[in-house]
């Protein structure tokens, strides 16, 4: 039930915003679609902690502890983000940036962008994952572009071909997946069913799956922008409204992961070696050295913290590759750690972008003086998305790299190297743009920025402390993938 | 060897030289009715061939031997091709010694003779023309090579005789990789012989022209010998067609009493072949010369996919 | 070997000769034509497949192909060329025949990929997986060397299309609901790109992606 409502609220907000998108009460009317998603989300979670892992409308969907972490991690930063977006795009309206037909595409595929996201999260079947996969591309690349300037449209041309092809692949992977599975399952609508594969994918052949793997973590790699195919994230980060950016970085790449665990979870079951999670190690290393080094030649500061979300996911991607529950476990509280505090440094380095208009680096200074809240915002959110003590992303790369030492010891140097570089960089940057010289006057009204605050709080005070039925709801779900 | 059979060689490579220029004749017969001409006679081209050879030879002068000795070694080529190739019986004596490379290799000779006398002289003609025909040979050798290699794959041998007998056997069905392995043949037969989607030898035109800048220089025997020997490259490369995609009513080893038979029928398909190619050329314009790369390497494609196919379909 | 089962190869041959005359097309509305014919193939090799393993759902799925494939899809980029006014619009720049041989390269390593999986297909299908696999790749190829944006994106039609006959062939379709799915995908994604389309044009005056390279790192 919590099911329906979970994707009906979105799919049938979307469709009223697309009728009612041009009225000025439809920012709130996506505010209440996402709040009833994050409801049904939170009464899902309830349940499924409660109850266990759940299947229902004949096995089509099916809801476990881990997928259930990213369903409330995902209507939890679609809602702040759907408030976030409420003042932030009126200005942009204002400014003369947008159009009205333009915000009525905004509001609407927004909602229809969550509405694909938990579709593939709760989804059990895996063709129906790369149904909707694609479906969130298709639902943003119209976002992307939505200030029709050449640079956005170039990036969204970049992200609608790179993700297209990319995800043509995950078909392909998807194909053989199924291959693999009709020969054991026989045909029909089964043998995609991921509880089914799950429970025969010791007898999967394992020359296929190898190869449907590869498909697939190249496929949905493109999605999660693994080094080297993440060239489309930069460009569309830097060009698209930056609520998109928020939720570009901090839930389409957490979904793509999910797609590729997904797949590993069966591949390791069919071919009992460490194939799939020496790759996913393999691509997460590349793509955490390749961004740190990238991060120092950025001036845009939405490409910077792109850079970074390149950087997170490739720390999350080692984790799951290096598998076992302590790494499984990291990574799920850095993907929950990463989403909460990108997006926040979006909704900050957004309404930054807005005051100064613009988002080269060297011309925004003195944040502090000209608007306390972003200054303060920025400054904590990029303190926090380096992994400084107090806050959680310390806490999850800290398991990430103590385990690494443990299993992996060759690894370590490489990410410890990574996350320095990140660090100057990226602290390099921020720290003029928040206390340097300016002669901006103060801003006479300060942003609304609760989402912000809200959302580094929580990576805060789970920073600090982990509520044990947290805890455990984190292991059991790392049990399942472990 | 039997004696009958090397009766038959010396009589099918006679007879080959012989019906060549005929064969001409009917293409050309066939290209002037449908362009509604009135048709030259069938035997037109052996007027010409004699009275070339009635005329006295003009040689420049700064000509070596090469230039000479080009058309005999050319002709000696194209009539050691026709006469291996297994026109109406497979019992050849020859053809056991030479097999589809050896054949492709005669034809390559030619080439190579034909280029460096066009560039013996020393004309700019001469020398377009070399490097024009060394643009098409290069992809058209290798396309007609891997056309062979095809057909060899098939049938596991690289022996003309093997492979017509191996194709004349088997059973009816749908060979996607014969049918591109045929297309490629075709279109490396319209590159090889100067027709028209390729080469006009109808005209002179400087832009376009290969094999006529190629023989400029020649006049009387040496002409006649060049152009009889296109002749029997034509027909050679019918005969191959014919024997390789289109196999049907050949006399197998020993059998005689199927010779009248294999006879009608290889008169019959020749014939049906120069009017199709005679049609081909009347409905195709001339390509620029810049577009022949990509006719020729159309045709390797598919020689190509042939093999690729054939490899993958029959294991 | 059994008539369908030689039908299922000379339509997969087709398929792949179709691949290449995309490659080396220069004309955008002949572009289209080729790809109304690559989805008439495929319906009719699903079809084929269809009969021969009696499979009921093959059937809806190979109309499914025929109409959204050979119709409703060339009929919009139809449509859309003709808004557009590129109808007549001819590529330059593309070296035929070295493509042609990169592309005969892309085969061979389909090939060799797709061998030790086709050993394990239905008699029927058994070679035609790395036939599909090199469709895919060699739309691939064909969406690098492109400049106009619309070359591109039939050369991402065209390597769905692959994809699809890699899945009606290797494994006999997939569930319906998936490739229901799928087909919703593809016209969404079609109507998108035509929307797009238009963006590019208002934006650059022009269709060539060559002026959408400038986002480039520092």
């Amino acid at each position: 039930m919590e099911i329906l409502l979970l994707l009906g609220a979105p799919l049938v907000g979307g469709a009223l915003l697309a009728v009612f998108g041009y009225r000025r009460w439809a920012p709130e009317l996506g505010v209440a679609a996402s709040l009833t998603t994050f409801l049904a989300a939170a009464a899902l979670t309830a349940r499924v902690i409660r109850d266990g892992p759940i299947t229902t409308f004949g096995h089509q969907f099916f809801i476990d502890s881990f997928n259930v972490v990213l369903v409330a991690l995902t209507s939890f930063v679609a809602l702040t983000t759907a408030i976030f977006s409420r003042p932030y795009m009126r200005i942009e309206a204002h400014r003369g940036k947008v159009t009205v037909g333009a915000l009525r595409l905004y509001h609407a595929m927004f909602q229809i962008f969550t509405f694909t996201m938990l579709l593939a999260l709760t989804t059990n079947n895996m063709g129906i994952l790369w149904v909707a996969m694609e479906a969130a591309t298709l639902s943003t690349v119209l976002l992307v572009s939505l200030y029709r300037t050449p640079e956005s449209i170039e990036a969204a041309w970049k992200y609608f071909i790179l993700a297209s092809v990319g995800i043509a692949q995950a078909l392909f992977g998807t194909i053989l997946l199924y291959f693999a599975a009709e020969k054991v399952l026989g045909s029909g609508g089964t043998a995609l069913l991921w509880t089914d594969l799950n429970q025969v994918k010791g007898s999967l052949e394992p020359t296929v799956m190898s190869l449907a793997f590869v498909f697939l973590l190249v496929g949905y790699g493109t999605k999660v922008e693994l080094v080297p195919v993440h060239n489309w994230l930069p460009d569309a980060h830097a060009e698209g409204p930056t609520p998109i950016s928020a939720v570009l970085s901090g839930l389409l790449l957490n979904v793509a992961l999910y797609a590729v665990v997904r797949g590993k979870v069966i591949t390791d079951g069919a071919l009992r070696s460490p194939f799939a999670g020496n790759l996913m190690m393999g691509f997460g290393l590349l793509s955490v050295v390749v961004a740190a080094f990238l991060l120092w030649r950025q001036r845009d500061i939405k490409r910077l913290f792109a850079y970074s979300s390149i950087e997170h996911m490739g720390i999350a991607t080692f984790a799951f590759g290096m598998g076992g529950v302590a790494g499984t476990f990291g990574a799920l509280l850095h993907m929950t750690m990463h989403s909460l505090t990108k997006s926040a440094i979006f909704f900050a380095v957004g309404h930054a972008a807005q005051k100064s208009g613009t988002q080269i680096m060297d011309d925004i200074r003195g944040l502090i003086r000209t608007n306390p809240t972003i200054g303060w915002g920025l400054m904590l959110g990029a303190i926090a998305i380096l992994g400084m003590p107090p806050f959680g992303v310390f806490a999850s790369e800290f398991i990430i790299i103590t385990t690494a030492m443990r299993e992996q010891p060759w690894a370590t140097p490489f990410l410890l190297v990574a996350l320095g570089t990140a660090f100057a960089a990226i602290f390099g940057k921020v720290q003029p743009m928040v206390f340097g010289e300016t002669a901006l006057p103060r801003l006479p009204h300060p942003p609304a920025l609760v989402p912000v605050f809200v959302h580094l709080l929580i990576v805060l005070i789970l920073g600090i402390y982990i509520p044990p039925y947290l805890a455990d709801w984190y292991r059991q779900a790392a049990a399942l993938i472990g | 060897m039997t004696a009958a059979g090397a009766l038959y060689q010396l009589v099918q490579s006679l007879l080959v030289v012989a019906a060549a220029p005929l064969l001409v004749g009917w293409v050309n017969a066939c290209r002037a009715w449908l362009q509604n001409r009135s048709a030259p006679s069938l035997l037109q081209p052996y007027r010409m061939l004699r009275k070339l050879f009635h005329k006295d030879a003009a040689l420049a002068e700064n000509t070596s031997w090469v230039f000479r000795f080009a058309p005999y070694v050319i002709f000696g080529c194209m009539w050691l091709a026709a006469a291996i190739v297994p026109v109406l019986a497979t019992d050849l004596p020859f053809a056991t010694a030479a097999d589809v490379i050896a054949l492709v290799g005669i034809f390559a000779v030619a080439r190579v003779f034909i280029s460096l006398a066009a560039m013996d002289v020393g004309t700019a003609f001469g020398t377009l023309g070399a490097r024009r025909e060394m643009l098409i040979g290069a992809l058209a050798e290798p396309a007609l090579l891997i056309v062979f290699f095809n057909l060899s794959l098939i049938s596991q041998s690289t022996s003309l005789t093997t492979i017509v007998e191996t194709l004349a056997r088997r059973e009816f069905g749908l060979y996607p990789s014969l049918a591109f392995a045929a297309v490629a043949f075709l279109m490396v037969l319209l590159a090889e012989n100067a027709r028209i989607p390729v080469d006009n030898p109808a005209t002179h035109l400087e832009l376009t022209m290969v094999h006529e800048a190629l023989i400029l220089e020649y006049s009387a025997r040496h002409l006649a010998l060049i152009e009889w020997a296109s002749a029997i490259k034509l027909f050679a490369y019918f005969a191959i067609g014919i024997a390789f995609f289109l196999p049907w009513g050949i006399a197998e080893a020993g059998d005689w009493g199927a010779l009248p038979l294999a006879i009608v029928a290889v008169v019959a398909k020749l014939v049906v072949a120069g009017a199709g190619l005679a049609l081909l050329e009347a409905v195709s314009a001339k390509m620029r010369i810049f577009r022949v790369p990509e006719f020729v390497a159309t045709a390797f494609m598919l020689a190509t996919l042939g093999l690729l196919l054939q490899y993958v379909f029959e294991v | 070997m059994s008539l369908s089962g030689q039908l299922i190869n000379v339509l997969a041959a087709i398929l792949l000769l179709i691949a290449f005359a995309m490659l080396s097309q220069r004309r955008i509305l002949s572009l289209i034509e080729l790809y109304a014919w690559q989805g008439v193939v495929l319906s009719a090799s699903t079809f084929v497949v269809a009969y021969s393993t009696g499979q009921g759902d093959l059937y809806f799925s190979g109309v499914l192909t025929a109409l959204l494939k050979v119709i409703v899809l060339p009929w919009i980029l139809y449509r859309l060329i003709h808004r557009l006014n590129v109808r007549w619009d001819v590529e330059t720049l593309i070296n035929i025949p070295t493509i042609m041989l990169i592309g005969i390269a892309l085969v061979i390593f389909a090939f060799n990929l797709a061998q030790p999986i086709s050993a394990m297909a239905g008699a029927v299908t058994r070679s035609t997986l790395g036939i599909a696999t090199a469709c895919v790749l060699l739309a691939f190829l064909m969406m690098i060397t492109r400049r106009k944006a619309v070359s591109v994106v039939i050369g991402f039609l065209a390597m769905e299309n692959g994809l699809l006959f890699a899945a009606t062939s290797a494994t006999y379709g997939m569930p319906m609901v998936v490739e229901l799915g799928i087909a919703l995908d593809v016209l969404v994604g079609t109507f998108i790109f035509g929307i797009f389309f238009f963006h590019i044009r208002e934006t650059f005056d022009s269709l060539d992606v060559r002026h959408m390279e400038k986002l480039k790192e520092d």
